[in-house]
């Protein structure tokens, strides 16, 4: 089958999806957690009093709630500690009796600037090893570049998405989600490196066949089992989305997110992406 | 190897996996404790998977110590005392399977502290954070201005007497108002500044300060050759533990301060557990279902395999061990996922040689044989992203952060041993069982 025939139609689907998730970002950013800017989160038990007078009991720390449920609040606020949280606490039993402390946490904000730092750190060592390693394991250099672009889309499409979802529905990026994000780096190359192969495998059998048609019967080849591979990784993700421990929630659906788009860029974006530079790249040096 | 060779080292494992998966205990059947060395891993001691402390509850505390008045050149080595006070006034407090970890980033020399099942975290917090320096001093008075004013306390003559030279430090209630109070014994050295000090100030105060701060000014009434003086100021009972703690341990080299500090409820641990189990067991359900639907007998070979599979990476687990947290139970859950990856590789190459007309047994080994290369280089892809998350050598310019760590740990682990199962195991299993359909039967010489 003739799948490079359409390779605009694909760029243009990746395109739909990847430019209101860029343009999001520009716009509204990642509505990052307190691991990131510093800060505090508690949860309050046994609160008999309406919000507002919760709220303005730590007025002094620009709190906001988060979670309400029934008589619990999770609040979050600038950085304080947690003996002055107590005092303020002693201070709401007077109308609210009950009222305790479940939760707390607090997050200096140097600790936030690191680990944002830090996360770029890893994606530009994780992209270089993974360039270095698929230019070498296939001995050219436009597998590794190809590669490294499907995997930029991934990650494209994964922060995208939850710039999207921190703007629409208040989800917030922690720590998980930058686990989620090398995840996801190393699934995407996953799924390419199974089409790649095969178009070694296949340009090694046959020499008269043009690229192109390499790369066809390549992607035909290997699309079933490329589904296959990712089918089991979604069935846990979704059970562990679905029904898993909030914790781990947002963390499911990121890894969910990019396990789906990681499979359709290995067959619809690292697939043409060679083709293309084939036909523009390769050939202008000949 | 010849495959009833592997067949046997495979039931092996199987057996061996299980009795250390299977609790110490069911019913009247108890496992029997094992005296086994090798090398650093000791298999005698306790064999139970390691909860982390978002699973147990408990308290995490990174605390920055302030280097300001330390030369560069003493820093690491100060941060290490610091550590070593720390640990020891956790231990003392009585913290059971605590952790302090230390770690450097630039100009920022900090602690972290594990404290499970801690759930007083502002003593926790009070009893690790305070640099407790114990100092004996003369208080100065100087005149009041006529000589109706009384003299004004204005401050501290130093001794050489301090924190250095206890010996001891115990709660007592033998103090003059019955309430609770610290008793110290000095050691050789101490007993002899201590007669010195009191010898020379008898009818006058002497002040004993914390941080600082007089917590008490005794008159001295004789020379006291014992060794032995008490502090007292209206403590709690908790205050007083604390500070005997605190100054059996020896004071903190420099000062802290909380950098951040989250403090986990068990409940939500236990809940959590249980839904992330609920969750795997249904995924699991799932990709078996999938497994034998799409590959039939191959399929079931395949669940043997993740059956091994699981064994194993829980037998790790327990012995290495790993600190099971939320997200590592995710990631075991998702190496599930991918444990059957190799599987699908390999069964779907397994049906494209038979469609190019082998006979199974053929297109059985070349399926193993040319899936490899794509296995491989798609595998190391993802140890390598792992390698990175976990950050092996500690690279300060890398997350450190346990759960990502934790997280990064079971991938890898993961990878390795479905690499094992998916490749060696089913391999072997399905040159023993796996019978394909074959027109022309070819009998085979193996036995």
């Amino acid at each position: 089958m003739n799948w490079m025939k359409l390779t605009p139609l694909y760029f243009f689907l990746s395109a739909l999806i990847i430019v209101p998730g860029i343009y999001s970002l520009a716009r509204f950013g990642l509505k990052l957690g307190i691991e990131f800017t510093g800060g505090t989160r508690l949860t309050l038990n046994h609160v008999t009093v309406p919000s507002e007078k919760i709220i303005a009991i730590f007025a002094d720390y620009s709190p906001v709630i988060e979670v309400q449920q029934n008589d619990s609040f999770t609040l979050k606020m600038k950085t304080t500690d947690q003996s002055i949280v107590q005092e303020l606490i002693e201070v709401a039993k007077k109308d609210s009796p009950q009222i305790s402390l479940q939760d707390f946490e607090t997050i200096g904000p140097a600790l936030g600037q690191e680990t944002i730092k830090k996360t770029i750190n890893a994606l530009a060592l994780a992209s270089f090893l993974l360039l270095a390693y698929i230019s070498l394991a296939f001995k050219q250099l436009k597998y590794g570049l190809c590669a490294i672009l499907a995997m930029f889309h991934d990650t494209a499409v994964l922060l995208g998405s939850f710039s999207l979802l921190g703007h629409f529905l208040n989800i917030e990026v922690d720590l998980l989600f930058v686990t989620a994000v090398l995840t996801i780096l190393s699934f995407s190359v996953h799924d390419t490196i199974v089409v790649y192969d095969r178009i070694r495998e296949l340009a090694k059998k046959t020499k008269d066949q043009s690229f192109v048609s390499l790369v066809n019967q390549a992607v035909t080849e290997t699309m079933i089992r490329s589904l296959n591979n990712s089918l089991t990784i979604i069935f846990m993700l979704i059970s562990l989305f679905l029904l898993g421990g909030e914790s781990t929630k947002f963390f499911a659906l990121a890894l969910l997110i990019g396990t789906i788009t990681g499979t359709y860029s290995s067959t619809f974006t690292a697939a043409p992406l060679l083709v293309v530079w084939d036909k523009y790249i390769s050939r202008n040096k000949k | 190897m010849k495959p009833h060779q592997a067949l046997l080292i495979i039931v092996i494992l199987f057996f061996a996996s299980l009795y250390f998966v299977l609790p110490a205990q069911i019913g009247p059947l108890k496992r029997p404790f094992l005296q086994i060395k090798i090398g650093s891993l000791d298999l005698s001691r306790e064999i139970e998977l390691k909860q982390g402390l978002d699973i147990k509850g408990g308290v995490q505390v990174v605390l920055s110590a302030s280097m300001s008045s330390v030369e560069e050149k003493d820093r690491p080595s100060a941060l290490e005392s610091l550590k070593t006070v720390i640990e020891r006034r956790v231990d003392l407090f009585g913290v059971s399977e605590s952790s302090v970890k230390t770690s450097v980033s630039g100009q920022d020399y900090r602690l972290i502290i594990e404290l499970p099942g801690v759930t007083d975290t502002l003593q926790a917090l009070s009893l690790i954070g305070e640099t407790a320096k114990l100092d004996f001093a003369l208080p100065v008075f100087t005149p009041g201005k006529t000589a109706s004013d009384s003299a004004v306390l204005s401050g501290f003559k130093p001794t050489d007497l301090t924190g250095a030279d206890l010996k001891l430090a115990v709660v007592t209630y033998e103090t003059e108002n019955r309430l609770p109070g610290v008793s110290l014994t000095f050691k050789d050295t101490g007993k002899e500044k201590f007669a010195k000090i009191t010898k020379e100030n008898i009818g006058k105060p002497v002040a004993i300060l914390l941080d600082g701060a007089p917590i008490t000014m005794p008159t001295v009434q004789q020379e006291i050759t014992t060794g032995q003086a008490q502090i007292t100021g209206g403590f709690s009972l908790e205050e007083a533990k604390s500070l005997s703690v605190q100054l059996n341990a020896g004071a903190l080299p420099v000062p802290v301060s909380v950098l951040s500090q989250k403090n986990i409820p068990a409940t939500l641990g236990a809940d959590s557990i249980r839904k992330s189990v609920l969750a795997g067991s249904i995924g699991l359900i799932m990709v078996v279902f999938f497994m034998v639907g799409n590959y039939g007998r191959m399929g079931v070979i395949a669940t043997v395999g993740l059956l091994l599979y699981g064994l194993i990476t829980l037998t790790l687990y327990k012995l290495i061990p790993v600190v099971l947290s939320l997200p590592g139970i995710a990631g075991f859950l998702l190496s599930v996922g991918m444990a059957v990856d190799s599987n699908i590789l390999i069964f779907e190459r397994y049906k494209e040689e038979i469609r190019a007309n082998r006979s199974w047994q053929a297109a059985l080994e070349l399926a193993f044989g040319r899936a490899w290369d794509s296995i491989k280089d798609a595998n190391t892809a993802t140890i390598i992203t792992g390698l990175i998350l976990f950050n092996p050598l500690d690279w300060p310019f890398l997350n450190t952060s346990g759960s990502v760590r934790g997280f990064a740990l079971t991938l890898i682990l993961g990878i390795l041993i479905s690499l094992f199962t998916g490749i060696f195991v089913t391999r072997n299993l399905l040159r023993v069982f796996y019978k394909g359909k074959t027109i022309n039967y070819i009998p085979t010489t193996r036995n």
